[in-house]
């Protein structure tokens, strides 16, 4: 049962970025599974290499060598125009900063990942109303993200993520800029999404409240997994 | 569609700063076209004068006069068809302010000479049979308010004393180009009064104006002129009636030639001012640019809306530009007049203006479109935090 279900496999990544002339090591040799469903939650010290590694499951930078396969798809050998679209399709952002659009209202930025598919305008309003009732925001979607809490632009974010449906959600330390009430309800909000929504979920984060929402832990260090 | 929507929202963002650049490049296109129009009016009159006709002058210089004795030996010499007498007068009507050009001309050479100035058959008739009579054109006779028949007195500076006259005709250009601020009048009234008054001076003209049978024989005919007068008291020196307005306006065509730079630096600077604007504005915008890659967006979608905004704020202020052209060109014309007989902008100045606008856009995009084209997603997005 465990290998028919594991959605993501990660193979012997590692990764450095250059520093002026010296090349830094960031992940070494990292290898291991994500199950479909699971929700995971990846921490460490700062600097320690987890956004990065989120990155690169995700498809927005590239391994040095290793390889990754989600969903039977071995990405590390897509370009940056398949990356693109696949990402399109397969994945959801969450991230600290929210990152939406400030000229555009929040339907209009959860909008945003469905035009690139060939849905209709009429199908486009569909998805979109029905993320934003997940996120419990239907009545702000003709808000601009300034007029909004930081809370609710980060579920308008959780919104933006899931309006194409993709198997995956990624998020880098969505609950890093918000209060404790804001955190406690985005974080309910994703483990509504792994229960009723069967989404998987990769989490970067510092906060142990939020890990202990998560289903399984991994420890980075240093570009180094310290478990499992 | 929806690109259209995120240019449009995005070259608002900073009203203040949109509104900044939007006017400097309405007034950087607005100095561009005024420059080029000036520069364009320069070499119009050297364009719609004739090369069917051939000024003779003094050799040595325009200073000195030609006698009058020389007009029936012109006419004799084959391919010469008409000959007559033509002296800049420089006189004043009232004050110095209202400067006009003013020449004494024989009526009948001026009739046959000038088809481009339009008189109906009466005012030809009235302006050979007045000795007093002057020809004037059209937009100089608004100016003044002068009509048919009007009096008219004008201060002598290189001939001493009042000269009257009496408007007999008031000529239209047969073309747009034409000047309609000349005032012509009987070459014979100068030199009659000449006699009497300073006889040495009498008998003398500034120029010939002469036409000639065929274009084509113009150089031929200017030589035999020339030929004719060699060792004599006054040579002359012959050529078309464009080399002759070309050798005044090669004496400013050096500041012609530095108008026409200025032009092309006002839109170098502004294009600098722009790129900087633009290089600015989507340094801000990096993460934003990152997340749109992020969520699936490709280069060319990143590309085309910084690309758009340049092009769409340069192409605003090109057409403020424009439009504030031609008001300016008509403020000089009124205000001006006595210097540009006619201020007006042509289409290929248009054509220039948009030109140069959406040159500045493209230019000012090219560096901050190529950033947000090639930045990584990884790199944009640390931007943020
Ligand atoms: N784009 C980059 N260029 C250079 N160095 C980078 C880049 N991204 C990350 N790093 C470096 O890699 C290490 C890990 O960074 P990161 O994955 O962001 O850590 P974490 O998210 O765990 O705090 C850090 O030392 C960081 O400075
Ligand atoms: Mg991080």
């Amino acid at each position: 049962m465990a290998a028919t279900s594991d959605i993501v496999t990660i193979r012997n990544v590692t990764k450095s970025y250059r520093r002026g002339n010296q090349l830094v090591p960031v992940l070494e040799d990292i290898s291991f599974d994500i199950h479909s469903g699971e929700f995971l939650a990846l921490m460490g010290p700062s600097g320690s290499g987890k956004s990065t590694l989120l990155n690169l499951i995700a498809g927005i930078d590239k391994v040095d060598s290793g390889s990754i396969i989600i969903g039977g798809c071995e990405i590390t050998t897509l370009n940056e125009t398949e990356l693109a679209g696949w990402r399109a399709v397969n994945v959801g952002f969450v991230f600290q900063f929210y990152n939406l659009i400030p000229v555009l209202t929040a339907y209009e930025n959860v909008e945003l990942p469905l035009l690139l598919t060939r849905l209709s305008r009429r199908e486009r309003r569909e998805h979109v109303e029905a993320a934003l009732e997940i996120v419990s925001l239907t009545d702000r979607m003709d808000h601009r993200p300034s007029q909004l809490s930081g809370g609710q632009q980060q579920r308008v974010a959780v919104a933006r993520a899931i309006v194409t449906d993709p198997a995956i959600l990624v998020a880098d330390e969505p609950t890093g800029d918000l209060d404790r009430v804001s955190a406690g309800e985005i974080l309910s909000l994703m483990d509504h999404l792994v229960q009723d929504f069967h989404k998987t979920i990769i989490m970067v984060t510092h906060d142990p409240r939020a890990a202990e929402k998560a289903h399984s832990i991994r420890h980075l260090e240093k570009g180094l997994l310290t478990d499992g | 569609m929806f690109m259209v929507k995120y240019i449009l929202r995005n070259a608002f963002r900073h009203k203040l700063r949109a509104l900044l650049t939007v006017t400097g490049v309405a007034i950087a296109i607005l100095a561009f076209g005024l420059l080029r129009t000036l520069v364009g009016l320069w070499y119009l009159g050297v364009e719609s004068s004739s090369s069917t006709r051939l000024v003779a002058r003094n050799a040595i210089s325009l200073v000195f006069s030609l006698p009058i004795s020389y007009k029936e030996r012109i006419r004799q010499i084959p391919g010469v068809t008409k000959a007559g007498a033509m002296s800049w007068f420089g006189g004043i009507y009232i004050s110095e302010k209202n400067f006009f050009p003013n020449f004494a001309i024989e009526p009948q050479a001026f009739l046959d000479l000038y088809p481009e100035f339009l008189l109906s058959p009466e005012e030809q008739k009235g302006f050979l049979l007045d000795r007093q009579g002057a020809v004037v054109g059209r937009k100089l006779a608004a100016k003044q308010g002068w009509k048919l028949g009007d009096r008219v007195i004008l201060k002598g500076t290189i001939y001493p004393g009042q000269w009257d006259f009496v408007i007999r005709g008031i000529y239209r250009g047969a073309q747009r180009s034409t000047d309609e601020t000349q005032f012509f009048f009987n070459w014979d009234y100068l030199n009659e009064t000449l006699r009497r008054t300073i006889p040495r001076r009498a008998d003398q003209t500034g120029i010939y104006i002469i036409g000639v049978s065929k274009p084509e024989k113009a150089a031929e005919v200017a030589q035999a002129i020339d030929l004719t007068f060699k060792n004599s008291l006054a040579e002359t020196m012959t050529e078309t009636e464009k080399a002759f307005q070309l050798s005044f306006v090669s004496m400013t065509e050096a500041i012609m030639i530095a108008i026409k730079i200025v032009s092309y630096v006002v839109i170098v600077i502004i294009m600098v001012v722009a790129a900087n604007t633009m290089a600015m504005t989507a340094r801000e915008r990096i993460a934003e640019y990152a997340t749109l890659k992020t969520l699936g967006f490709q280069w060319y979608h990143v590309a085309g809306a910084v690309f758009g905004e340049s092009l769409f704020i340069a192409a605003l202020g090109g057409i403020a530009g424009i439009f504030g052209t031609f008001p300016a060109a008509g403020v000089i014309e009124t205000e001006l007049s006595q210097f540009f007989p006619s201020f007006q902008v042509t289409a290929t100045t248009i054509v220039l203006q948009m030109t140069a606008a959406v040159l500045v856009g493209t230019t000012a995009a090219i560096f901050p479109t190529w950033r947000a084209a090639t930045i990584r997603i990884a790199d944009g997005l640390r931007r943020i935090g």
